[in-house]
């Protein structure tokens, strides 16, 4: 009897510092990113006491929301191991359509944004069907956007129309915009994706495809949703850009494909596929919008900040190997 | 419900399936009766898992017609028809998603379990079904698969299979269920079989372990070839019955033996036995070993710690001298696609032709060529682009970058698997040429019949070697029987 018991007790012990450990890392996965918001916000807060206002917070994270929405594309994006270069010049395209076409004839505009979005659609058809790797067709798509930027709007200018930069500019009681958005955003991501039934299949998707495909889901249908997600949060993310510059330039965008990279990576996603989460990549996103930031209190040239941000993303990365082989 | 009425629950008849040249089914008929555990047996190649898979819906079968409850279902059969119909399948590798909880994979195969509360019912669902086949799991349905060991993963894996919601299960295909289960929850699978099955469910069983086929299975059925060889009651056949039925000595390709001989060369390789092995490996210079067993039984795994060893000694495992490796999965660990046949055949022993860190284009070529015409490599010149060849032409290439590499000791990773039987002959010829020469070599193969080139056989079964045979002694019956885990007396 002894010795069985004590086996047993050390089994039981063994599977509950296992479950403890697993329960940890899952906590660490949002929680790590979301203790170095706490701390940097805490820094800034120290140096720039006046940040600590409703008109503070407004300012400091004015571009918060193009941010986080061209960050939310990319996880979708990222959740079925893919990644999209093309982000960024998107945006650009967006802001272009938005500061003319939607001004001068509303329903066009309207009608090219809703072509954009069956875009990433077809763009992700194309990269299940044909097999393709998202690096280069993102990348290739990526040049169309630009050129189509261009081709709209050649130099920068125009003008959205009114209610755009209103509605960007919309001050809701207690709580500014920015941090409203993002928690309105985060839940909302959330909810789509780790709790419905078939956000369990959409991130199933990029775990492991074949046991989805076993299973009788359709890997097309799947692939097609994510992408046409990131392209309504793309276009979502090119209007509140417009709406805070209230003009077009086809080149705003470019910076937004690595900072929406490094927000889901920091804020806890993987480039494996199927382990992504909307809450940290918003963290993320005010991560990497919050260093830049940080630099001018500190009295650093903003022209370090994507060096720095780059720099948070190879850290973040060689840490996370460091933690795995220590695992392993 | 079952027998004499003759509705089996799974018909299949005369499946054929085809993978390039290669048949691996040739017209198989398969009835499985409501209620009762069928097991199929055989050895590599024999076409069981292609069976399974064509039941399972995951692979279309190239002619034949398959019935499920007496309504025969058309070309349309796929995973999804066959989940409607209640065919439920649990595969080697594992189906599960690691990023996904055991509740969520749950939900992956139920689209019952949407809106609402679908977190809460899968977890019950889940639970229910662990706590009914591995009472005392200890799994936490809500932790990502991923984090769990192999055995709890099968457990879920096998679990799942179980679960009905407005989906009935009528058959539950376990193909090697218990590889990865430690003995608890192995009798635990099995004696929920016998429940299951008390409640209509029928059951297709895969193992390699013959002991628990006999003592559980309704019936079995023995496959060689891509053909049904052999069935009966699992309850009038043995051990020995099985493993003869497996494996009739085929036409062995011509081999190219000198005869039994004294090995006085050099040792290559020297891997210390396991302290539960009875077998220790020794690789001589001039020798060819051929490697032997079910794949996946721990082969590859010398394979690669033997290459990985070259040169130094590495705790057990002993390695003499330089190593050079031919991969049957030539698209993934051989050819280099974009270049032609002369670079792909020197790219093996660069450094030897370089001087000073340059290349002189002139030896290299001198060396392709000369490699070109030893093993007769079908290709105009050496500058041919190496995909232009056949599949057996650009293996040669992949031999002949080995043997130009001047390698000691060269390793074999199912080299041939796939290639037309000229071809094979050439290069077995080669390969006894090249140990007469003083070359040892490590030949993995999954074809019995090439044993016959080896001088002496290891078997593997679950990571140990369990029997070596000499190439005098050497008969199919022994090499299936190791397989299997029998002892070597059994055999002789």
């Amino acid at each position: 009897m002894p010795a069985d018991v004590t086996a047993e007790m050390a089994a039981g012990i063994a599977a509950g510092a296992g479950e403890r450990g697993a329960r940890r890392a899952a906590a660490l996965r949002v929680g790590l990113p979301a203790a170095a918001l706490v701390v940097m916000l805490s820094v800034i807060f120290a140096m720039q006491p006046r940040a600590m206002s409703y008109f503070g917070l407004s300012v400091l994270l004015n571009f918060t929301l193009p941010a986080i929405f061209a960050a939310m594309a990319q996880m979708a994006v990222i959740a079925v191991g893919d990644i999209d270069l093309g982000i960024g010049p998107f945006l650009s395209l967006v802001n272009c359509i938005a500061a003319t076409l939607l001004a001068t004839r509303p329903l066009f505009g309207w009608l090219a944004l809703a072509a954009l979005v069956a875009a990433y659609a077809g763009m992700g058809a194309l990269i299940h069907v044909r097999r393709l790797p998202s690096i280069v067709v993102t990348l290739g798509a990526s040049f169309v956007w630009l050129g189509l930027a261009l081709l709209v709007l050649p130099s920068p200018g125009g003008a959205p129309p009114g209610w755009l930069p209103a509605l960007f500019a919309w001050q809701p009681p207690f709580v500014p915009l920015p941090v409203l958005a993002s928690i309105l955003l985060a839940a909302l991501g959330q909810f789509l994706l780790m709790h419905t039934s078939y956000g369990v299949v959409l991130r199933g998707i990029g775990g492991h495809p074949r046991a989805i495909a076993r299973a009788g889901w359709s890997l097309l249908a799947g692939r097609m949703a994510l992408y046409a997600l990131a392209g309504a949060s793309g276009v979502i993310a090119g209007l509140a850009l417009t709406g805070l510059n209230t003009a077009g330039d086809a080149t705003v965008g470019a910076q937004y494909t690595l900072t929406s990279i490094a927000a889901v990576i920091v804020g806890g996603g993987e480039f494996v596929g199927g382990i992504v989460t909307p809450l940290g990549t918003v963290i993320g996103a005010w991560i990497m919008l919050l260093a830049g930031s940080l630099l001018s209190f500190l009295n650093i040239s903003t022209d370090w900040q994507l060096s720095v941000q780059g720099g948070i993303l190879i850290v973040v990365l060689g840490l996370r190997a460091l933690n795995r082989w220590s695992a392993a | 419900m079952t027998g004499e009425t003759g509705a089996a629950l799974v018909e299949l008849r005369g499946i054929v399936k085809n993978f390039g040249a290669v048949q691996a089914l040739a017209g198989v008929d398969l009835e499985i009766q409501s209620g009762r555990m069928v097991s199929v047996v055989g050895h590599n190649g024999a076409g069981k898992s292609t069976l399974m898979q064509i039941l399972g819906g995951t692979l279309a079968a190239d002619g034949g017609t398959i019935r499920v409850a007496g309504h025969g279902v058309g070309a349309g059969y796929g995973v999804r028809r066959a989940g409607a119909l209640g065919i439920r399948s649990v595969f080697q590798e594992l189906s599960l998603c690691p990023n996904l909880s055991a509740e969520e994979n749950t939900r992956v195969i139920h689209s019952a379990l949407a809106g609402p509360g679908w977190r809460r019912r899968a977890r019950r669902l889940i639970g229910a079904a662990l706590d009914a086949i591995f009472p005392g799991h200890g799994i936490d349905p809500r932790r990502p698969v991923g984090d769990l060991p192999i055995g709890q993963r099968q457990m879920v894996e096998t679990a799942r299979a179980f679960t009905e919601t407005d989906r009935k299960v009528r058959l539950v295909i376990l193909d090697e269920p218990t590889a990865s289960l430690d003995a608890t929850a192995t009798g635990q699978l099995l004696g929920y079989t016998a429940e299951a099955r008390g409640r209509g469910i029928a059951v297709v069983f895969i193992s390699h372990r013959l002991p628990e086929i006999l003592g559980h299975a309704d019936e079995v059925i023995v496959m060689r070839d891509g053909q049904v060889v052999g069935s009966g009651a699992a309850g009038q056949l043995t051990e020995a019955q099985l493993v003869e039925m497996m494996g009739v000595m085929r036409a062995a390709e011509p081999a190219q033996m000198a005869g039994a001989r004294e090995w006085r060369g050099e040792i290559r390789v020297a891997a210390a036995a396991r302290p539960d092995a009875r077998f220790a490996v020794t690789v001589r210079a001039g020798e060819v070993v051929g490697l032997a067993g079910l794949a996946g039984h721990g082969q590859r795994a010398l394979l690669r710690a033997v290459f990985e060893a070259a040169g130094h000694r590495r705790g057990a495992l002993q390695v003499n001298g330089t190593v050079a490796s031919v991969s049957g999965d030539r698209r993934i660990e051989g050819i280099f696609p974009l270049w032609s046949v002369g670079r792909n055949t020197t790219i093996g022993c660069v450094r030897r032709l370089a001087r000073f860190g340059w290349l002189s284009p002139a030896r290299e070529a001198a060396v392709a060529e000369e490699w070109r015409v030893r093993l007769d490599i079908r290709a105009p010149d050496i500058g041919t682009p190496i995909l232009s060849l056949s599949g057996g032409n650009q293996q040669k290439v992949l031999v002949a970058r080995a043997f130009a590499a001047d390698a000691d000791i060269i390793l074999f990773d199912d080299p041939l698997r796939g290639v037309d039987v000229a071809t094979k002959r050439e290069l077995y010829r080669h390969v006894r040429r090249a140990a007469e020469a003083g070359r040892a070599f490590l030949w993995y193969t999954t074809e019995n019949a090439e044993l016959e080139n080896c001088d002496r056989v290891y078997v593997f079964y679950r990571g140990v070697v369990t029997d070596e045979i000499a190439h005098a002694e050497l008969s199919e019956e022994r090499v299936i029987g190791a397989s299997f885990g029998a002892e070597p007396a059994i055999a002789g």
